[in-house]
This record gives structure tokens, C-alpha cells and sequence, in this order.
């Protein structure tokens, strides 16, 4: 399989890497072994484990080609940290993770849900993450969490 | 634990046991900063990829490497045959059983392919996208082989043999009859037979299987890193395969991406990367994709049970008769064998209530589609849906409410101790408390108010319940009197370290469950520690002591325990030290928040970095007759009885789509008796999430195989899982019936959520189809199915 060189802004700094043109997103980063956060489970954009943040919009990282991303500003949970980490405090706090595989893609996801719709409705929450497998928690503590971070960024009373 | 101790034990001051809260290890996971086994890399690292047979039964008549060796990139291909020459086979056998049949089965396939998805070959290469390219190009002849797919099939004697040196394709038959059938019988009103079907579904950890297995041949010393719940026993199955000892081997679980039971069997293919470690003495490392998981992770259920109950004209619940089959593909499952989905199903149908009569069968075949083996709650989602399921169908014919015929006939609350007559032995149950509290959590009669008020407008709503009893805790019976080497053990060793903070290795994992978490508290408490100040370590047989991992609802009861006895041991060793410092006795000293001093008082109190730095660096300073102890370790097994037995009940409400059969559940409730409680958070996320998958199990999850054993759904595009939409809000409550059978007095909650669920949303499903006469018996209950049992398609 013959290489192409592909540059990108990861997580705000400019990177270069070589990529085979069918190198998926999440492998590529997976790759460069220092982002532990991108993972893959079924590999079938069916999911959401592989999701990653390309130019502010979260993406299936299995379903994307490394050389999509030429020139664009792709984040992973490592890069994303600031953002959410009022959401994650609530996920640990809540105990809305229990062996964490699908947590950061489940993070980029709900922060992104909250973006969106900052006064999410717990179906409304069950709905933009239904995108996202977790196959340990029942989701209902995941629910509880992002719904706890939705009323604190409202600066509302916590629940 | 002498009785003093216990009593001590009641005396603590909890200041961790029982509260919620948060896990540790939460802080590195909820960072993405977790090293899942896919993640490992060593130095000249390969990777493997295998050829798995595409037919579900075919000899294989030659195997031809040469193109793919001829690719860039790839350093070997090993057949089954390269392997059979280094491995002993496997026999799955318990000796307890020996009508069991165990043929032998290889790291690979030799001769023979006998499931789609066995591994034949393997390409090593220097990635995993080479290793994969090259699988095209090993050339494989076959010759097709009649498959048996159909477990009733297999049985018929003209079947053909899924192994050729076995007589037939029963690999185990087991009867039971106990009790006063003749009595039963003549008090007899209503006699409910029903044909029940559990579809074969599987687990689906979302961190798929995975292996790095590397050799060191100055040491002979073997390093695995594995994703499994049960670290000693892989070194026990890799020792037993290829002729090394035990501690030659040194298996390494770092964090798991969720497990299920899928990742405590002993698999064929994970073996076969240890093999290939051996042969090419070089590190290699598998990790499945989706597909190959679909296909060769062990599946689970796959029963169909003719299931009769017998009731008087009061509701009293006089019978049951169960026979059940199942296929349980071509190998009893390496090393636990797959014997224990249907024996426990055997023994736990009925057993929340006081029958008089029992009897039951049950049939194993072999045939030719992926092993099954456990999968969390085995055999208890099948039991409890047979008893659950029929009461509350009798209940419907005889005019009593789902409610009220429990209370006519779970065993009281002050039977205990009671033996069923399947010979399980109940130390404490709550039944009654139990269902009083769900029925108080889910406001039962307003419910059946509103469902009432709704059907008149045309909305059929259902309310299901469950009785549930869950094993845990296991104690050694099984596995020492079946001699097979799983420990029902565990150990766990707390050492000062000289900073004053301690350290904790003990044998039991966590795959998320918690245990991490609930060991810490456990230590903190019991030594008096704070929790910041214990570090625990998991998941390294060369670190820990020797135990039996997670498996079984035994992480935080058994696993607990041992933490439980090496943090008094612990103590009583710091406080030696700190009473020869103090000049005092250690029965008048105490340790609060890691300072030691006299008991009652803050005055004078030293603390435990103190105490390490004269132990450590200024022993002198004691006396002479004093060399302290500066570690302490707890061992514990279960050796009161077979199993700890917890109880509890489901509720589910759901709505029904009566012109699409789709179901909208609106509502899941649990009220769990697992004993003391170490942490109600965790016991809490383990009922929720096992719920989940029992109810995946009952709606939504099947591996869907054609008749010549392919499997035809093996994708998570076409196998459903429940979603975050698709699930309700699950509410949870607690009953704390401690067990006397450790000081500690937790039983496992890991697995009940799961045994319950399916129960409960088949009789909320069967009530909401009331008003039609129509009832469901087929899990899952697609809308296919339900609209079949409506009747309003063929
Ligand atoms: S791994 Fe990409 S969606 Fe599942
Ligand atoms: S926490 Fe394990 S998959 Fe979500």
C-alpha cells in the first residue's frame, strides 16, 4: 500500500504523519501512541467509541479517513480536557463509568449535546447519546451525570 | 475470624463501608488516561491476524502459506497442525460429571474445522493491516463437512457426528426428581405447560479480546498481558498446554474494558498467540475486531425448556417440571466446560418458592456453531424466567394479582435456613421485604389504576415482576471436587510503605465493576486508614497473591473478605510497633485516619510515616526483642456453604405498540438483598447495568444462525444492543440481609440485575397483551414475535 503524508492540527498543535489512503481516523491516531483516549469497538460507525472532534463537530474516528482530515483541526479528549471537565467530575462523581471504554467518546459526545442544547431534557440527553454504546452502565448514571452538569452550567442548584 | 474479631468488627468505626463513594480509579479512566490490553506495545512487537473457517464444518485437506509469506511484512503463518506439535489439547471435564464428554480441542483447528469463526491459521506480521491483507493470501482446500446446527438435530441418531471419535452428539444429560410428585399431583387445579426459548446471545465488551504474549528465553519466562477477569487461571490453562510451571508464566490483566464473563474462559485462539510466543520466541499480540468477536466469543443461553407449574386452586405453587436442551457448540468450553448454564437452571428454576414436587432434564449437544460458556447471571435469567414467567400466567387465569400471589408463595422471611429441594441451601432470604419495597418504590397500585384508565383508551401498558435469587460468593465445591484448577481462593497482602502509606495486592480484578474502589474502603476502615493513603494493586499474578479473579459475584464478598482479614492483621502489627514506641500496650491503642494513639484520645498520636520511618531506617529506637512486622496478609474462602444466595425482586412497565409490536419501556425497578453493603453507588451501577443486558436479552439481543450454522447477524450494525434511548430510568432500593458466612457479610451484586430483568419484561410484555389472550414465551420478543402472538401476522 503506498503512503501519503498527511498534516493536521491535533489537539492545537500542527502535526505531519504517513498514512496508507484506507488508514482510518481513530487507527492513525491510535497509532501515534500517546492518545490512549481514541479507541475502537466495532469499527462499523455503529458505536460511537472511536469519536474524535474534527473542525468543532464530534465524528466517528472509524468512519473517517486519516486524509480527511488534511488541514483540519481534529481534538481527542487529551486536547479537550478544559471543556469538560466539569462534565467529567460529574462522571466520576456520579459514577456514570465503570471500565471507561466508551468514556471519552461518551464525554466529547455529551459535551457537545449540552452545546447544543444546554437545557437537554433527561430524553433529550437519553436521545443525543444514543449514538454512543456503553455497555457497562445501563446509561442511567450517564444520564444523571449530564444532566447534573446541564443545570450547573446554568449555574442552577444542583440536583 | 474468631468471634472476637467479628464482634471487633461490628464495633468499627465506618467511616468508608457503606457510603458512596466515588471510585479511585474513576479519576484515570474518566481521563481517557486508561492502558486497555490493545493499547500495550513492546519492543519488536508482531501482530497476529487469523484465517477463521468460513464453513461451520469442513475437514481441511491443505494449507498452503507460501504467497502470504512471500508479502512484505510477514514474519510467519502457523497452522493448527504447526501448534498440535507444542500443545496439549484441552479436555473440559469435571470429574464430578463424567457422563460430561470432553474431546480434545487444539490452540487451532487440526484436521477438522468444527464451528465458522474457529481459528486454522494465523498470519504473524509486523501490524495488524498486514497480517490481514496477507489472510487472503493463505489458500486453504476444504472439504465441506455436514454441519449440525440444530440442537435437537444433532441428537437425532442419523445426525452427523461433530466428532468423529465420539458415539453421538450428547455431550451431557442430566436428571433430577425430587420431592412428593403424587401429593403435588392431587392437589393439582391448574397445570401450566409452556415452551420456552432463550435465543444464544453473547456479551459484547466493548473492549473486544485481546492478548500480548512475549517470551523471554534466557528466563524461559513467559509475560502475557491479557483483557480477562481471572488472571491465574490463564497461567494455569497456558502451564497445563505447553508443559511450563505456573509461576513461569506471569499474566498481566491491565485495565479491562468491560467483561461480562465473556473474558474468563480459556480461548482456543488466545492460546494459540501464547503458542506462537513460544514457537517464534518473539512478543505478539491479538486483539479481535468486531466480527471475529461475534463469532468467537463465547456465546450464551441458546435454551429452549418445556417448562410445566403446577398450582392448586388458591395459587399455591405445588410443581415444576423443566426440560431443557441446548447446543453448546463443538467443545464444552475450556476450563469451567459449559455445562453450568443448563445445570443451574436445573437447580434454581422454582426455588424462590416452597415447592413440594420437582423434576427436571437436561440435555447438552454438541453441534456446530460458536462455544458457549458463562456469561454474567448464567443459567439464573432462564430459571427465573420459567418460575417468573408462569406464575404470573397462572396468576392471570386464576383472577390474582401478579402481587399477590408472591405473597401466597415466596418463602416466608423466617424460613431460613432452608434447603430446596434441588439441595440449594438458603442461609437468610428477604423475599417478602423485598417485594414490599417495590411495590411501596413503584407506587404498584397507582400503576394498575393508570393501566387500567389507559386501556379503556386503547393504550396497553404492561407491569412485570420478578423474584430474583442469585448465587455468589462460590466456595470451592464445584471446582475441587470437579478437579479442575479454578481458585475459589483469594489473597490479598498489605505492606507499609515507607512513606506511610500502605499498599495493597490482592487477587481479585476489576473490569469496572468497582472492586478496586470497595477494597480500598474495606482496608481504610478496617485499618483505620484514609482511603487517599491505599493503593490497591489488581491483575498481576507476579505482584499479588494467588486468587481466584472476578467471576461468580465473588469480587467484593470473597475477594472483600481476605482484605478485610489482612487489614487487621495489618493493624495488629502497627500497633505492636506504635505500642513499644509509646510505651504502652497495643489494646490501648487504636489507629483513627492513619495516626495512631491511645484509644479516645487525640493527644500524642504518631502517624504511620512515623512509624515506617523508625521501622524502616531507625529500628533501633525498639526494642531489641522486636523485629516488626511490616506486611500482613488475609486469605479467604467461602467454606460454609456451595454458594452465599442473594435475593430481590424487578419490576418492569413498559408500553406495547399493539399495531407495530414495539415495546417503549417506560419504567425498571430493583430491590436487591446482597448483604452488607460496602459501597451503595457501585452496588447500585452493578443493578443498572446488569439490567441492561437482561434487557437486551429479553428484547433485543439473539446471534441469529441459518440452518447450516452461519451466523448471519455477527456486525453490531445488525446485532442490537439496548441503547441509551431504548432504556428506561432504573430505580434502584436496598434490603441488607448480612451473610454469617464471612465477617464481612457482603454478598455479590454483579450479576442479579441480569438474572431478573428478562423475567420481569416478559410478564410486563404478557400483562399489557392480556386484554388479547396472548402471551409471549420466545426471547427475545422482537415485534415480529409479539405480533405473531397477537396474532395479527402468520
Ligand atoms: S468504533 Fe467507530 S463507531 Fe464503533
Ligand atoms: S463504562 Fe464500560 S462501556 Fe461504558
Amino acid at each position: 500500500m503506498t503512503e501519503t503524508t498527511v498534516s493536521m492540527t491535533l489537539n492545537g498543535t500542527r502535526i505531519e504523519g504517513r498514512v496508507e489512503a484506507r488508514t482510518h481516523l481513530a487507527d492513525f491516531l491510535r497509532s501515534r501512541g500517546d492518545l490512549p483516549s481514541v479507541r475502537v469497538s466495532c469499527e462499523y460507525g455503529v458505536c460511537g467509541c472511536c469519536s474524535v472532534v474534527l473542525d468543532g463537530k464530534v465524528v466517528r474516528g472509524c468512519l473517517t479517513l486519516a486524509v480527511q482530515a488534511q488541514d483540519r483541526d481534529v481534538r481527542t479528549l487529551e486536547g479537550s480536557t478544559a471543556e469538560t471537565e466539569d462534565l467529567r467530575s460529574a462522571f466520576v462523581e456520579r459514577n456514570a463509568l465503570q471500565c471507561g471504554y466508551c468514556t471519552p467518546a461518551m464525554l466529547l459526545t455529551a459535551h457537545e449535546l449540552l452545546q447544543t442544547k444546554p437545557d437537554a431534557t433527561r430524553e433529550e440527553i437519553r436521545d443525543g447519546l444514543s449514538g454512543n454504546y456503553c455497555r457497562c452502565t445501563g446509561y442511567h448514571a450517564i444520564v444523571d451525570a449530564v444532566a447534573a452538569t446541564a443545570e450547573r452550567r446554568k449555574g442552577g442548584v444542583d440536583r | 475470624m474468631s468471634a472476637d474479631e467479628t464482634r471487633a468488627f461490628a464495633r468499627l468505626q465506618m467511616t468508608h463501608i457503606g457510603r458512596p463513594l466515588p471510585r479511585p480509579n474513576a479519576e484515570r479512566l474518566s481521563r481517557g488516561a486508561a492502558r486497555y490490553t490493545p493499547d500495550i506495545d513492546l519492543p519488536g512487537l508482531l501482530h497476529v491476524a487469523f484465517l477463521r473457517s468460513p464453513h461451520a464444518h469442513a475437514r481441511i485437506l491443505a494449507i498452503d502459506p507460501s504467497a502470504a509469506l512471500a508479502r512484505d511484512g510477514v514474519v510467519a503463518v502457523v497452522t493448527g497442525d504447526d501448534l498440535a506439535r507444542i500443545a496439549r489439547p484441552f479436555e473440559a471435564k469435571l470429574d464430578h460429571l463424567p457422563k460430561l464428554k470432553a474431546p480434545k480441542q487444539y490452540p487451532m483447528a487440526v484436521g477438522i474445522a468444527r464451528h465458522q469463526g474457529e481459528a486454522v491459521a494465523a498470519v504473524v506480521a509486523s501490524s495488524r493491516a498486514v497480517a490481514e491483507d496477507a489472510l487472503d493470501h493463505v489458500i486453504v482446500e476444504w472439504e465441506d463437512l455436514p454441519a449440525v446446527a440444530d440442537p435437537e438435530e444433532a441428537l437425532a441418531p442419523e445426525a452427523p457426528r461433530v466428532h468423529e471419535d465420539l458415539p453421538d452428539n450428547l455431550a451431557f444429560v442430566s436428571e433430577i426428581r425430587q420431592g412428593d410428585h403424587a401429593g403435588a399431583e392431587a392437589a393439582t387445579a391448574l397445570s401450566l405447560e409452556r415452551d420456552f426459548s432463550f435465543a444464544r446471545h453473547t456479551g459484547v465488551p466493548l473492549e473486544p479480546r485481546a492478548i500480548v504474549a512475549s517470551f523471554d528465553p534466557v528466563e524461559e519466562r513467559l509475560t502475557v498481558h491479557q483483557s480477562t477477569q481471572t488472571p491465574f487461571q490463564t497461567q494455569a490453562a497456558i502451564a497445563a498446554m505447553y508443559g511450563l510451571g505456573d509461576s513461569d508464566i506471569r499474566v498481566i490483566a491491565p485495565d479491562v474494558g468491560g467483561s461480562f464473563g465473556i473474558k474468563l474462559h480459556t480461548y482456543a485462539d488466545e492460546m494459540a498467540v501464547c503458542g506462537i510466543a513460544l514457537l517464534l520466541k518473539k512478543p505478539v499480540k491479538f486483539v479481535s475486531d468486531r466480527l471475529e468477536s461475534f463469532v468467537s466469543d463465547i456465546h450464551a443461553r441458546g435454551q429452549s425448556v418445556a417448562a410445566r407449574m403446577d398450582l392448586d386452586a388458591e395459587g399455591t405453587v405445588l410443581a415444576m417440571r423443566v426440560d431443557a436442551l441446548s447446543g453448546i457448540g463443538p467443545w464444552s468450553v475450556y476450563p469451567r466446560t459449559s455445562v453450568l448454564e443448563g445445570s443451574q437452571v436445573l437447580t434454581l428454576t422454582g426455588s424462590p418458592y416452597g415447592l413440594k414436587a420437582y423434576s427436571g432434564r437436561l440435555r447438552l449437544a454438541f453441534q456446530n456453531k460458536a462455544p458457549m460458556g458463562a456469561y454474567r447471571a448464567v443459567g439464573h435469567p432462564i430459571a427465573m424466567a420459567l418460575s417468573e414467567v408462569l406464575i404470573e400466567s397462572a396468576a392471570r387465569r386464576l383472577g390474582i394479582d401478579a402481587v399477590e400471589i408472591r405473597r401466597r408463595n415466596l418463602l416466608p422471611d423466617d424460613a431460613y435456613p432452608f434447603r430446596t429441594l434441588t439441595g440449594l441451601h438458603f442461609e437468610g432470604l428477604s423475599h417478602h421485604r423485598c417485594l414490599d419495597r417495590l411495590v411501596e418504590m413503584m407506587d404498584y397500585p397507582r400503576l394498575r389504576a393508570e393501566q387500567a384508565e389507559l386501556r379503556k383508551r386503547g393504550i396497553f401498558r404492561g407491569i412485570g415482576l420478578a423474584a430474583v435469587i442469585e448465587l455468589t460468593n462460590p466456595g470451592p465445591a464445584l471446582y475441587s471436587v470437579g478437579n479442575v484448577r479454578v481458585s475459589a481462593q483469594d489473597g490479598c497482602t498489605i505492606k507499609l510503605e515507607s512513606d506511610g502509606r500502605v499498599t495493597c495486592a490482592i487477587s481479585i480484578t476489576d473490569q469496572g465493576q468497582g472492586n478496586l474502589a470497595a477494597i480500598g474502603q474495606i482496608v481504610a476502615d478496617v485499618a483505620g486508614l484514609k482511603q487517599g493513603d491505599v493503593r490497591i494493586v489488581m491483575g498481576d499474578t507476579a505482584q499479588v497473591p494467588y486468587g481466584g479473579g472476578t467471576y461468580g459475584s465473588r469480587g467484593a464478598g470473597v475477594g472483600g473478605e481476605a482484605a478485610l482479614r489482612a487489614a487487621a492483621a495489618f493493624r495488629e502489627n502497627i500497633l505492636r510497633i506504635a505500642a513499644a514506641l509509646l510505651q504502652t500496650e497495643p489494646d490501648d491503642l487504636d489507629i483513627r485516619e492513619g495516626m495512631v494513639g491511645a484509644k479516645g484520645s487525640s493527644e500524642g498520636r504518631v502517624d504511620l510515616r512515623k512509624i515506617a520511618d523508625i521501622a524502616y531506617f531507625k529500628p533501633d529506637q525498639l526494642p531489641k526483642d522486636l523485629q516488626p512486622l511490616l506486611s500482613a496478609s488475609g486469605h479467604f474462602t467461602q467454606l460454609t456453604d456451595t454458594f452465599v444466595f442473594t435475593n430481590g425482586f424487578q419490576a418492569s412497565h413498559l408500553e406495547l405498540d399493539v399495531e407495530t409490536g414495539i415495546v417503549r419501556l417506560l419504567e425498571h425497578w430493583a430491590v436487591e438483598d446482597c448483604g452488607r453493603i460496602i459501597n451503595p453507588m457501585l452496588v447500585d451501577e452493578q443493578m443498572r447495568g446488569g439490567i441492561a443486558q437482561g434487557i437486551g436479552a429479553a428484547l433485543y439481543e439473539e446471534c441469529l444462525y441459518d440452518e447450516n450454522g452461519q451466523l448471519v447477524n455477527g456486525s453490531l450494525v445488525d446485532y442490537l444492543t439496548p441503547s441509551s434511548a431504548t432504556l428506561p430510568d432504573i430505580r434502584v432500593a436496598h434490603v441488607e440481609t448480612p451473610t454469617r458466612t464471612s465477617t464481612l457479610g457482603a454478598k455479590g451484586a454483579g450479576e442479579a440485575g441480569t438474572a431478573g430483568a428478562p423475567a420481569a419484561v416478559f410478564n410486563a410484555i404478557n400483562d399489557a397483551m392480556s386484554p388479547f389472550d396472548a402471551e409471549i414465551f420466545t426471547m427475545p420478543a422482537t415485534p415480529e414475535r409479539i405480533l405473531r402472538a397477537l396474532g395479527r401476522i402468520g
